[in-house]
């Protein structure tokens, strides 16, 4: 007997361009808020740091936007998303998280492109002088980052809340995928920084962001244990390659970056470059379990 | 508003004819087969298996024997979209492709809906499904276009035996109840209604009278609402933000201080 009625639904069919627009989706959000994090309360020396974030979270958010498109079965029709076609009305559901989503992708592109501006401004990348004031600190600039970081963790959260409001086996038999997705894209991202400025930006924010991802990876573990937890009898769908491929995400994407970022601890880069691979590797593979074994449950529950 | 309508499907009279699949195809110009192939289960006399974006409508052939096959029954069912009055697809559609009508029927339009398949996954019943021709979601209309010119759905005038009837909610309702008690006098006990009261995401505009469990018609037995987990996952998740944020700030204002 199925162990839920979750069981009885039909399969939307997400795959790869979704999974990879929430990994990629994921870096964007999570990338922009250790940006503003770092502009808000990080040195003057660390601004490089922080620019790198924004530099990865722009063309990031655009890629996302390009994978969503892509897998429309009408992707001429993306715009339907916000503008009702008929009407041309505003098109918005606040109870729907892809169409909410929408906004705020779009939102948060807006964002995005403000600050990439102001880090190529203060890079001397480009000409203009007037995108410095969209940066912190500066009123306009803590205000462009506070709205855009806020706008950033909805980015790397809804994906889960998203897949939990439909009916599908294990998407909506736990509340707990939003957090799961929140955390794995902070521990994916600060990854990615680490791993993109180790060699040009040796400071002492560089230091700071090992730490945050050594801890924040240790609360990952936590999360998808709770997420297991959630599930009650349907997460025995993992008791398959699913499960397996999770467990290797907890091992080999999780407690063994963590153990090697606790042995580096600042002089020797090469572990804490290992790690930061394979905690990317890992959060990418969350998602692919996550997504794909929604599809399979039928299957390992032979109903 | 025209009054609510829809279908109420007695199982215990279905002959697993398909007449409806057909009278469905041939109305809807649904195509025949996959691609020009003729797709067959190779172990029942259901062949369409599904209800998706080319297959509105589907007899579900039960087969229930013995392990020595000298004792058993049929169970035929013909399925369909349950237009229910608390629609799932509705609620997470972003396009708004998904309206309900003046008959309180659920359609999806073709010219607006871009394809996303939120859809798909919501639906408590799975009956939705992308057609390969449109590239968008599609499924059962309750036949729009005939009721909107005062005729039946092709499905329900196909139907030789009644097992599909077509009509207002509240007289279906009342000929459903009716069947219903026949059968328990006749000693059919095991009869009742699936999805005909307002417990079951506000009622069903199609509604089942079934004599066994529903999972064994492939129908859920407790579907619910997608937005069930928006506030709990959203809550979830926002919390989750707020952790990642902190450890954010302690992390980089501690630096920020050495």
């Amino acid at each position: 007997m199925a162990p839920s009625s979750t069981f009885f639904t039909a399969s939307p069919q997400w795959h790869w361009t979704i999974i990879t627009y929430f990994f990629i989706g994921g870096l964007a959000g999570g990338c922009y808020v250790l940006a503003v994090l770092i502009d808000l309360f990080g040195r003057l020396v660390d601004r490089p740091l922080a620019r790198l974030g924004y530099g990865v979270a722009f063309p990031a958010i655009v890629l996302s936007g390009l994978l969503l498109m892509l897998d429309l079965g009408r992707p001429e029709r993306f715009w339907h998303m916000l503008i009702e076609s008929h009407t041309f009305r505003p098109m918005l559901k606040s109870y729907s998280p892809m169409s909410f989503g929408s906004w705020i992708l779009l939102a948060f592109g807006g964002f995005a492109l403000l600050s990439v501006l102001a880090a190529l401004a203060e890079a001397g990348r480009i000409r203009w002088t007037w995108p410095l004031r969209l940066r912190a600190p500066g009123p306009l600039g803590t205000l462009v980052s506070l709205v855009g970081g806020l706008l950033g963790f909805f980015v790397t959260g809804y994906t889960g809340v998203l897949l939990a409001v439909t009916n599908r086996p294990i998407w909506s038999d736990s509340p707990l995928l939003g957090l799961t997705f929140v955390i794995s894209a902070a521990s994916s991202s600060a990854a990615l920084l680490i791993l993109l400025a180790h060699r040009r930006y040796r400071t002492p924010g560089l230091a700071a962001l090992e730490r945050f991802d050594m801890m924040v990876l240790a609360l990952e573990p936590i999360a998808i244990i709770a997420l297991i937890v959630s599930l009650g009898s349907v997460a025995r769908v993992w008791l398959s390659v699913w499960g397996l491929l999770l467990l290797l995400v907890v091992v080999l994407g999780i407690l063994v970056p963590l153990a090697l970022q606790w042995r580096s601890a600042g002089v020797d880069t090469r572990p804490a470059v290992t790690a930061a691979l394979l905690v990317l590797i890992g959060g990418l593979v969350l998602r692919t379990v996550i997504v794909l074994s929604a599809d399979a449950a039928r299957v390992v529950w032979r109903v | 508003m025209a009054q609510p309508m829809g279908f109420f499907t007695d199982t215990t009279v279905c002959i697993g004819c398909k007449a409806c699949e057909v009278a469905c195809k041939e109305w809807n110009q649904l195509p025949a087969t996959n691609g020009g192939v003729n797709t067959l289960s190779g172990d029942s006399y259901d062949n369409t298996r599904q209800l998706d974006g080319t297959h509105w409508r589907h007899v579900r052939f039960v087969e229930q024997f013995t392990p020595e096959r000298t004792d058993g029954r049929w169970l035929l069912m013909s399925d369909v979209c349950k237009h229910c009055v608390h629609a799932g697809c509705m609620e997470v559609c972003p396009t708004g492709a998904i309206i309900r009508t003046e008959f309180d029927t659920v359609v999806i339009q073709s010219d607006t809906c871009n394809g996303c398949r939120d859809c798909i996954g919501a639906c408590p019943f799975g009956v939705i499904g992308i057609n390969p021709v449109s590239n968008t979601a599609q499924k059962c209309t309750l036949c729009y276009d005939r009721l909107q010119n005062g005729l039946e759905p092709a499905c329900a005038k196909a139907c030789p035996t009644d097992s599909i009837n077509f009509g207002p909610i509240a007289e279906l309702k009342t000929l459903a109840a009716k069947r219903v008690g026949t059968l328990h006098e006749r000693g059919e006990k095991g009869a009742y209604l699936y999805g005909a009261d307002d417990k079951m995401l506000g009622g069903l505009n199609s509604f089942y009278l079934l004599v066994d469990r529903p999972e064994v018609y492939g129908l859920p037995p407790d579907p619910k609402m997608p937005s069930r987990n928006l506030v709990k996952g959203g809550v979830w998740a926002a919390f989750g933000a707020v952790v990642v944020g902190l450890l954010g700030l302690f992390s980089f204002r501690n630096r920020g201080r050495d």
